[in-house]
C-alpha cells in the first residue's frame, strides 16, 4: 500500500518561538478604582490646591509650637499686645503669650476635635443607618423616630451633662457630646443610601448564596455608600469646626489656658478695636481650613460620583 | 391620601411628646439648683421652691406639666419673675422668624441661582469662582463675620446701623450673616442634583424635539433637580427661624436665640421645656409640610 502524503509537517506541533506570539496587547495600563477617582479629582483645581494648601496647615500645627522658642502658656509681662514682630511672629495676647504658639497650639486641639468628632460619629451612623436600612420594617421605623425624638433635644443639655461626669474644658467632653449629637444625621443618609442599594442584583445573590446580614452590610452594603459618606465627612469637618468655636464663644467649650481656634477668635473679639490682629490672625486660619475642607469635599463628591463625570 | 397625612399627624404628635418627655428628665438632670444662692435665706429659697412645685418628687413634677401642657400652658419662667414661658416665645419669635424667613429666602433664592449656574458651567471658571463664593460663606463662621461686617459698614463706611431691631436698615447685616451660611450647601446640593439630571432622557428629548436651552434648564432640568434641595429645607428653616445665639447677641436683637443658651445655663426649667416642645413641634410640622409638598413637585412620588 502507497503511503498517503503526509498533509503536515512534524515541526508543526513545536511550540512557537517566543517573538512570534501574538496575544492581547495592552494598549493602557489599566486603572484601578482609586487612582481613577484621584486623576479626576486632580482635574478639579480648586480641590487640588486646597489639598496642598491644608498639608502645609496641617504641617505647621504639627511642627509650629516647636519651632517657635516659646510655649502656650508662659505669661511675659515685659511683652504684652504687641504686633507681629521678628521675636513674635504673630504677635503677643494681652498676656504676653506668644502667639504663633498659641495659634499653632490651638489649631491642634481644633483640628484634633474636627478629626475625631467626625470619625466617630460616621462610625456610629453607618451602623446604625446601615442596619435600619437593611432590615427596615418596624426596627427601621423605631430608629427613624428615635433620631427624630433625639434631634430635637438641646445639644446644650447634652454637653453640660457630660461637663459635670468627665470635667469641663476637655477635649474628650466636646468629642463626646458632638458624637452624640452627630451620628444620626450620618446615620439617616447612610439609611437612606442602604434603602437604594438593598434589592440592587449584587446583594441580593450575595444574599442567596447564604451571606449573613452583618456580612452583607459589612461588606457590600457599606463599601458602596463610601463614596457619598466620604464627601458627608469632608464636610462635616468644617461643621464641627465650627461647633467647637461656637461652644468656646460662649464659654462652654475649651478653657484657657488651653488655646483653641474658637477660643482665641472669642477672647480677641473683645478687643478687636485695638489689637486686630490677635483675632485677624485666628480668623484666617480657620477660614482657610474649613474653606479647604469643602473644596476638597466637592472635589471628592465630583471624583466619587459616577453621575457626576462628564 | 387623607390617611396617610392622618398617620404623619400621628407620628408627629407621638415624637413632640417622647422629646417633651425625655427633655424633661434630663434636664432635671443637670447640676445645680435654679434658686441656690447664698445671699438668699434658706427659709426663702425653700419657699421660691415650694411655690414652683421644685420640692415634689420629680414623677409629680412631670404629671403636673404634662397636665398643664394638654392645655396649652407652658408654665412661667423661673428666672424673670412672673413671665409665662408662652408669652417669651409669643414676644421673642416674631423677631427670629421674620429675620430667619428673609435669612432663608435669600439663601436659597442665591443658592439656587448659584447652583444652577455652576452645574451649567461645569468645571470652568464661572464654576470655580461661584462655588469658592458660596464656600467662603461657610468658611467665616458667625462670630467672625458678624464683627467684622459690623465694623467695616457700621464703625468706617458708617452706611448701615451698627445693631438693634425695627428698622429695614437693621436688619441688612444679620440676615446677610445668617443666610451665608445657607448657600454654599444650597449651591452645592443645587449643582450635584441639576447635573444629575443632565443625563436622564427626558432632558435628550427634550433638547431633541428644539427647545431652547433656557428653556430645557429652566423647565425640564431645575424642577426635577428640587426634590433633593427640598428634603434639606425643613431643617434648615426650623433651624434658621428659632434664632441664632451669635448673630442675635452680637447684632443685640431680642429674639429667641439668646433663651435657648440662657435657659440652659440658668436651669430654667420651664423655659427650656417650652422651646424643646416649641422647636420640635416647628422642626415636625415644616417635615410634614415638605412630605406633603414632595408629591406636588414630583408626581412618580405621588403614585406611591
Amino acid at each position: 500500500m502507497e503511503e498517503k502524503t503526509r498533509i503536515f509537517d512534524e515541526h508543526d506541533f513545536d511550540p512557537i518561538p517566543e517573538q512570534d506570539r501574538h496575544t492581547d496587547t495592552v494598549a493602557r495600563q489599566s486603572t484601578s478604582y482609586l487612582k481613577d477617582v484621584w486623576r479626576s479629582f486632580c482635574k478639579r483645581k480648586t480641590a487640588l490646591v486646597s489639598l496642598v494648601v491644608m498639608a502645609v496647615i496641617l504641617l505647621l500645627v504639627l511642627i509650629g509650637p516647636e519651632i517657635s522658642g516659646y510655649d502656650y502658656y508662659s505669661n511675659d509681662y515685659t511683652a504684652i499686645n504687641q504686633p507681629p514682630s521678628a521675636a513674635h511672629w504673630f504677635g503677643t495676647d494681652s498676656l504676653g503669650r506668644d502667639l504663633w504658639t498659641r495659634v499653632w497650639m490651638g489649631g491642634r486641639v481644633s483640628l484634633l476635635i474636627a478629626i475625631l468628632a467626625t470619625i466617630i460619629p460616621y462610625t456610629i451612623g453607618m451602623i446604625v443607618g446601615g442596619i435600619s436600612g437593611y432590615f427596615g420594617g418596624k426596627l427601621d421605623q423605631f430608629i427613624m423616630r428615635a433620631i427624630d425624638v433625639l434631634m430635637g433635644i438641646p445639644q446644650l443639655i447634652y454637653m453640660i451633662l457630660l461637663m459635670v461626669i468627665m470635667g469641663s474644658g476637655n477635649i474628650w467632653t466636646l468629642v463626646i457630646a458632638m458624637s452624640i449629637t452627630g451620628w444620626m444625621s450620618a446615620a439617616r443618609s447612610t439609611r437612606g443610601l442602604v434603602l437604594q442599594l438593598r434589592n440592587r442584583d449584587f446583594v441580593v445573590a450575595s444574599e442567596t448564596l447564604g451571606a449573613s446580614p452583618a456580612r452583607l452590610i459589612a461588606k457590600h452594603l457599606l463599601p458602596n455608600t463610601m463614596g457619598i459618606l466620604v464627601v458627608g465627612m469632608a464636610m462635616m469637618i468644617p461643621s464641627v469646626i465650627y461647633s467647637e468655636a461656637f461652644l468656646s464663644y460662649i464659654g462652654l467649650g475649651i478653657t484657657p489656658p488651653n488655646p483653641s481656634w474658637g477660643q482665641l477668635i472669642k477672647t480677641a473679639s473683645e478687643t478687636f478695636r485695638y489689637y486686630p490682629y490677635q483675632f485677624i490672625i485666628p480668623c484666617i486660619f480657620i477660614s482657610i481650613t474649613m474653606l479647604c475642607c469643602n473644596l476638597i469635599g466637592d472635589g471628592l463628591r465630583d471624583a466619587l460620583d459616577p453621575k457626576l463625570r462628564a | 391620601m387623607v390617611k396617610y397625612i392622618a398617620k404623619k399627624i400621628g407620628t408627629a404628635l407621638l415624637t413632640v411628646f417622647v422629646l417633651a418627655t425625655l427633655t424633661f428628665f434630663l434636664v432635671k438632670l443637670l447640676p445645680g439648683d435654679p434658686f441656690l444662692n447664698e445671699k438668699v435665706p434658706q427659709a426663702v429659697q425653700d419657699q421660691q421652691r415650694a411655690y414652683y412645685g421644685l420640692d415634689k418628687p420629680v414623677w409629680e413634677q412631670y404629671l403636673t406639666y404634662m397636665g398643664n401642657l394638654l392645655h396649652g400652658n407652658l408654665g412661667t419662667s423661673l428666672k424673670q419673675v412672673g413671665r409665662n414661658v408662652g408669652d417669651i416665645i409669643k414676644e421673642a419669635f416674631p423677631v427670629s422668624a421674620k429675620l430667619g424667613l428673609a435669612a432663608f429666602l435669600f439663601s436659597e433664592l442665591v443658592g439656587i441661582l448659584f447652583g444652577i449656574l455652576c452645574a451649567q458651567f461645569k468645571d470652568r471658571l464661572p464654576d470655580y469662582i461661584l462655588m469658592v463664593v458660596a464656600v467662603l460663606g461657610i468658611a467665616l463662621p458667625s462670630m467672625v463675620l458678624g464683627p467684622l461686617l459690623r465694623y467695616l459698614f457700621g464703625v468706617k463706611l458708617m452706611v448701615l446701623p451698627v445693631s438693634g431691631w425695627g428698622s429695614a436698615k437693621q436688619a441688612v447685616l444679620p440676615v446677610f450673616v445668617l443666610a451665608i451660611s445657607g448657600i454654599a450647601s444650597t449651591t452645592r446640593s443645587m449643582r450635584a442634583s441639576m447635573l444629575s439630571v443632565t443625563t436622564q432622557d427626558y432632558i435628550k428629548t427634550a433638547r431633541a424635539k428644539g427647545l431652547s436651552p433656557v428653556k430645557v434648564v429652566m423647565w425640564h432640568q431645575f424642577k426635577n433637580s428640587l426634590v433633593p434641595i427640598m428634603t434639606n429645607m425643613g431643617v434648615a428653616l426650623a433651624s434658621i427661624m428659632m434664632g441664632s445665639f451669635v448673630v442675635e447677641s452680637i447684632f443685640l436683637i431680642p429674639g429667641l436665640g439668646k433663651y435657648f443658651v440662657d435657659c440652659v445655663t440658668t436651669l430654667d426649667y420651664p423655659l427650656v421645656m417650652g422651646l424643646t416642645i416649641f422647636y420640635g413641634a416647628f422642626l415636625v410640622t415644616a417635615n410634614l409640610i415638605i412630605d406633603i409638598l414632595y408629591g406636588v413637585v414630583d408626581p412618580r412620588i405621588r403614585v406611591k
